[in-house]
């Protein structure tokens, strides 16, 4: 059972850092503003949201694993809003501004 | 576990750290405001690695408040983006 919940941990958060690579990769990568936005909030949503899924099993009690969790809903909440904000801006005055 | 836990942290710092110094060499401001929220998430993830790994919950509250700066520094970016087009807007007499 501990083994399972090991493998888990390993397996979820290896995928997480996967998708910070190719949030990176991206915001390196991508031409423009809009769709580097688009690869930021990949790792806002998914890196992160892994990393706190494997992470989950070696919580201990309950109620850290809701703190965890939480912590997940408070990033993915402000992300979105930042990004409707960042991404007016960048209509608003162009991507050089 | 643990070493396993520190190693995906390390991976994750080298993204961001290589991600921070490539894109704040660019000219556009919005880039570096995506540079500082990759940072932000980034950070959030690493304490939580570390949290884990070195079994020191209290790491998670300071995971929490730099989701809650990165929120807020992209709210103060977003205000003085608007404040400098009204100041351009009032100078043009519009």
């Amino acid at each position: 059972m501990n083994l399972a919940l090991d493998i888990f941990t390993v397996s979820a958060v290896s995928a997480g850092a996967f998708f910070f690579l190719a949030g990176t990769v991206g915001l390196l990568r991508f031409p423009d503003s809009l769709t580097r936005l688009h690869a930021l909030t990949k790792v806002d949503n998914l890196g992160l949201g892994l990393v706190v899924l494997g992470l989950l099993p070696q919580a201990n009690g309950p109620f850290s694993a809701l703190k965890l969790v939480s912590i997940w809903l408070l990033v993915q909440l402000s992300g979105a809003i930042v990004t409707q904000l960042i991404a007016g801006v960048v209509r608003q005055h162009g991507s050089h501004e | 576990m643990a070493s396993f836990l520190f190693g995906a942290a390390g991976v994750v710092l080298t993204m961001v750290a290589l991600g921070l110094i490539v894109i704040l060499r660019r000219p556009a401001e919005v880039d570096h405001m995506m540079a500082a929220q990759l940072l932000g998430t980034g950070g959030v993830t690493i304490l939580l690695l570390l949290a884990a790994a070195t079994e020191t919950p209290p790491i998670v509250d300071v995971a929490l408040l730099l989701a809650l700066f990165a929120a807020f520094a992209a709210v103060a970016f977003v205000r003085s983006a608007s404040d400098r087009r009204s100041e351009v807007s009032k100078a043009s007499g519009g």
